[in-house]
C-alpha cells in the first residue's frame, strides 16, 4: 500500500507515511477494546459466571474502562527514574505496532511489502523487551526488576525457536516477503505450509514436520507475548504484577494495549506463515471468496481463532516456573526445530 | 578477569501480597531467583483471642473461636465444645453428635476446597479456583439454611447446638454429596493431573517425615509426608470411632514423599473420605432428639484443667483450658495447627525459587486468622 501511495502521490509522498498506518492503528485500537472484553467474556464462560454485563450489556465495559484510565492521574513513584519510567510503555507499544507494517491483511492492504518482511517483524517486535527492561529498571522496585529480568531472559530465548520454525517456511517459500509467502500458498487448504505447502505428492512426508513447526511457532510466540502458561514476567501470584507493577492510568493501559496488539500480531504471522494468511481455504473453487473483502475476512478469522486459543490456554493452564521455561526452550524446542530445519533442507535438496 | 561481585537482595513479600493468604509477611533473602532464607513475620492479625477469652463466660468464647480459623469455623467450635464438655463432664445427645460430625465434615470439604482452589491460583491457574468456589457455595448454603450464617456460625454450643436441623437437611446434604463426587474427578482432570501443575509441585518443598514430626506439623501437611496420623482415628473424639474411613497419606506418586503435590493430593482424597463419613452419619442419625436438652443454663466447670485436641482441616487444634470453678475460664490456650505448620516453611524452602516458595506456602494451607489469633 505504501508503494502504491508513493507512486500515486509523487512529490507529496511524505503524506503516505501518515496515511498508511491509520487503518492498522484503528484496527489495533478496536481489536484491543474487544479482545479485552472477549477475554473477560470467554473466561467467564469457562468459569461458569457471567462476566461484565452492566455497562451497555457488557459490550461497552472496556470502553468505560478506557475512559476511566484516560482520566487517571499520571503517578510516578518518587524514586523512579522519571524519564525512562514515562518512556517505557511507549517503547513497548511502538515496537509491537511497528510490526504491523509488514503484516499482509489482504492483497490490497499491507503497510509495506518489504522483501525482508519476516526478518523485520522479528527484529522490531523483539525490541519490546528493551521497553520492558526499562520499565522494570526505572520503577525502582524489586518486584519489577525481577519481572523485567525474567522477561528479558524469556523473550530472548523464545525468539530462537520462533525464528527457526519460521525458517522452515522461508526455506519452502524461498522468500522473506510476507506477501509472497501468502501468495505461495494459494490454491486451497492443502497448499498451506502447515500441510507441507504446494508441491508434488512427496510433500505428504513433510506434513508432520511442518505441523510440528507450526505448533512450536505457536508455543514460542505465546511465550514472547507473556501469556499463560508463560506469563512469568507478570506472574501475579509470585511477583505481584512484574514489570508493570508501578504503572497506572494510561501508561498501564499502553502495556495492556501492547500485549493485546502483540497477541494479534503473532497470531497474524502464524496464520501468514502456516495457515495461508488471507487465502481462502477453498482455493479457486469459489472465486468470489478470493475478493479483497473476503481476504480480510479470512485473515481476521484465522487470526482471531488463534487469539481465541491463546485465551483458552490462559484460562486452563497453570504457570511454568522460570527454570522449567528455559529448560523447555533450550533442551526441547530449539533442538527439535533445528532437526526440523535440517530435515526440510534435505527434503528440498532431494526433491 | 576479577570475580564478579554479586549481592543478595532482601525482598519483603507481604503483608499485602496476592499469595501470602492474608497478612503474612515473608522476609526473603534472594540470590537472583533463588531463595536463600525465609523468615515468616506474623502478628498483623493479632486480636488477643486468648486474653479476651479470660474475660468471657464459657459460651461467650464460642464466637471468638469462630474467628480463629475462619475457613473452618465449625471445626473450631467443635474443638472448643469438646474441651469444655470434657471439663464439665456433659453428656451429649446422640443426634447432636451426628449433626456435629456432619457439619464438621462439610466444613472440612469447604475448607479444603478453598485450599485447593487458592493453590491453583498460586500455581497460576485461575479457573479451578472458581470451580472450587461453586461447590463451596453449596455447602455454605446448607449452613445458611441451618444456622443463618455463612462463615462464622456460632452453631456448635457447649452441650448442644444453636438450632435444630431443618426437615429437608438430610436430602440437601445427600444431594450435595451426590453432585460433589464427580466434581472431585473434574478437579483432578483440570488441575491435579495437569502436566504443568505436576511439574510445578512434585519434588518441590519436600518435607521428610522425621522433619515433619519434629517441626510439630499436623493435618494434611504431616500426612502428606507419609505419616499416618489423624486424630479422628488416633485419638477419637465425638463419635468418629463409629465411622469407616481411610486416613489418606502421601505416597510420593509423582515425586518424593512429602512434596507439595502429595500435600495437595491428601486434601483432594480427604474430601472423598469426608463424603463417606457424611453419608454414614446421615444414615445412622436418629430422627428424634432435642439439640438443646444438654445445654447447661450456667456453665461452671469444676476446678481443673483439660487439653482436648481435634482434627481440623489444617491439623491438630488443641484447647488447653484451666478452670477455677467460676463461669469464667482462667486461661484458654489454643494450639493452632496452621501456626505450627508455618514453622516448617523455612525448613522446606531452603534453596527453592520464588515461584516454588509460593507453591510451598500454598501447600501448607495457612489461615492467618488462626496463626495470629
Amino acid at each position: 500500500m505504501f508503494d502504491y501511495l508513493t507512486s500515486l502521490l509523487g512529490d507529496l509522498n511524505i503524506i503516505a507515511y501518515f496515511i498508511v498506518p491509520v487503518p492498522a492503528l484503528l484496527f489495533v485500537s478496536i481489536f484491543t477494546l474487544f479482545a479485552v472484553l472477549a477475554e473477560r467474556k470467554i473466561s467467564a464462560y469457562m468459569q461458569d459466571r457471567y462476566g461484565p454485563n452492566r455497562t451497555g450489556k457488557g459490550i461497552l465495559q472496556t470502553v468505560a474502562d478506557m475512559a476511566k484510565l484516560i482520566q487517571k492521574e499520571f503517578i510516578s513513584p518518587s524514586h523512579a527514574d522519571r524519564w525512562l519510567f514515562e518512556l517505557a510503555p511507549f517503547i513497548v507499544f511502538a515496537s509491537v505496532f511497528m510490526g504491523y507494517a509488514v503484516i499482509p491483511f489482504a492483497t490490497v492492504y499491507v503497510g509495506t511489502d518489504l522483501n525482508l518482511g519476516l526478518f523485520y517483524f522479528f527484529a522490531i517486535t523483539s525490541l519490546s523487551v528493551i521497553g520492558i527492561l526499562i520499565a522494570g529498571w526505572a520503577s525502582h522496585n524489586k518486584y519489577t526488576l525481577i519481572g523485567a529480568m525474567r522477561s528479558a531472559a524469556q523473550i530472548v530465548s523464545y525468539e530462537i525457536p520462533a525464528v527457526l520454525s519460521a525458517l522452515t517456511v522461508v526455506m519452502f517459500a524461498g522468500t522473506l516477503s510476507m506477501q509472497s509467502i501468502v501468495v505461495a500458498q494459494s490454491g486451497g487448504i492443502h497448499n498451506w505450509y502447515v500441510f507441507g505447502g504446494p508441491g508434488d505428492v512427496s510433500r505428504i512426508l513433510m506434513i508432520p514436520f511442518m505441523a510440528a513447526s507450526c505448533l512450536i511457532f505457536f508455543i514460542a510466540t505465546l511465550a514472547e507475548t507473556n501469556r499463560t502458561p508463560f506469563d512469568i514476567p507478570e506472574g501475579e501470584s509470585e511477583i505481584v504484577a512484574g514489570f508493570n507493577l508501578e504503572y497506572s492510568g494510561m501508561k498501564f493501559a499502553f502495556f495492556f494495549f501492547a500485549e493485546y496488539s502483540q497477541m494479534f500480531a503473532v497470531a497474524a504471522v502464524l496464520s501468514t506463515l502456516f495457515l495461508g494468511g488471507w487465502q481462502s481455504p477453498f482455493g479457486n473453487l469459489i472465486p468470489v471468496l478470493n475478493t479483497p473483502l473476503f481476504q480480510i475476512f479470512w485473515f481476521l478469522l484465522k487470526g482471531l481463532l488463534i487469539v481465541y486459543v491463546q485465551m483458552w490456554l490462559r484460562w486452563t493452564l497453570p504457570r511454568l516456573r522460570v527454570d522449567q521455561l528455559m529448560t523447555m526452550c533450550w533442551k526441547y524446542l530449539i533442538p527439535i526445530t533445528l532437526i526440523i530445519v535440517l530435515i526440510v533442507g534435505f527434503y528440498l535438496v532431494i526433491r | 578477569m576479577a570475580e564478579l561481585k554479586t549481592e543478595t537482595i532482601t525482598l519483603n513479600m507481604g503483608p499485602q501480597h496476592p499469595s501470602t493468604h492474608g497478612v503474612l509477611r515473608l522476609e526473603l533473602v534472594l540470590d537472583g531467583e533463588i531463595v536463600l532464607e525465609v523468615k515468616p513475620v506474623i502478628g498483623y492479625l493479632h486480636r488477643c483471642f486468648e486474653k479476651h477469652a479470660e474475660a468471657m463466660t464459657y459460651p461467650q468464647v464460642v464466637p471468638y473461636v469462630d474467628r480463629m480459623d475462619y475457613l473452618a469455623s465449625m471445626n473450631n467450635e467443635l474443638g472448643y465444645a469438646v474441651a469444655v464438655e470434657r471439663l464439665c463432664g456433659i453428656k451429649i445427645p446422640e443426634k447432636v453428635e451426628y449433626i456435629r460430625v456432619i457439619m464438621a465434615e462439610l466444613n472440612r470439604i469447604a475448607s479444603h476446597l478453598v485450599a485447593l482452589g487458592t493453590y491453583g491460583l498460586d500455581a497460576g491457574a485461575f479457573t479451578p479456583f472458581l470451580y472450587c468456589f461453586i461447590d463451596r457455595e453449596k455447602i455454605l448454603e446448607i449452613f445458611e439454611i441451618t444456622c443463618g450464617a455463612r462463615l462464622l456460625y456460632n452453631y456448635i454450643w457447649v452441650g448442644g447446638l444453636s438450632h435444630d436441623i431443618t426437615p429437608n437437611f438430610k436430602e440437601k446434604v445427600l444431594e450435595f454429596v451426590k453432585v460433589f463426587r464427580p466434581r472431585i474427578k473434574e478437579l483432578n482432570d483440570l488441575l491435579s493431573f495437569n502436566k504443568i501443575f505436576i511439574e510445578r509441585t512434585a519434588n518441590v518443598g519436600v518435607l521428610p517425615p522425621e522433619v515433619a514430626i519434629n517441626a510439630g506439623t499436623s493435618g494434611p501437611t504431616l500426612r502428606g509426608s507419609g505419616v499416618n496420623f489423624d486424630l479422628r482415628k488416633n485419638d477419637p473424639y465425638s463419635i468418629y470411632d463409629r465411622f469407616d474411613f481411610k486416613v489418606i497419606v502421601g505416597n510420593g506418586e509423582m515425586g518424593t514423599v512429602g512434596d507439595s503435590w502429595d500435600r495437595y493430593m491428601v486434601r483432594v482424597w480427604e474430601m472423598e473420605e469426608s463424603c463417606k463419613i457424611i453419608e454414614q452419619a446421615i444414615e445412622l442419625m436418629p430422627a428424634e432428639g432435642n439439640v438443646q436438652e444438654a445445654v447447661p443454663k450456667r456453665i461452671k466447670p469444676p476446678v481443673g484443667e483439660i487439653y482436648a485436641r481435634t482434627e481440623t482441616p489444617r491439623g491438630e487444634l488443641g484447647f488447653y483450658i484451666i478452670s477455677d470453678g467460676t463461669n469464667y475460664p482462667v486461661r484458654v490456650k489454643a494450639r493452632g495447627p496452621a501456626f505450627c505448620n508455618l514453622s516448617a516453611l523455612p525448613l522446606m524452602s531452603k534453596g527453592c525459587m520464588i515461584a516454588d516458595l509460593v507453591v510451598i506456602l500454598g501447600s501448607i494451607d495457612i489461615v492467618l486468622g488462626e496463626i495470629d489469633r
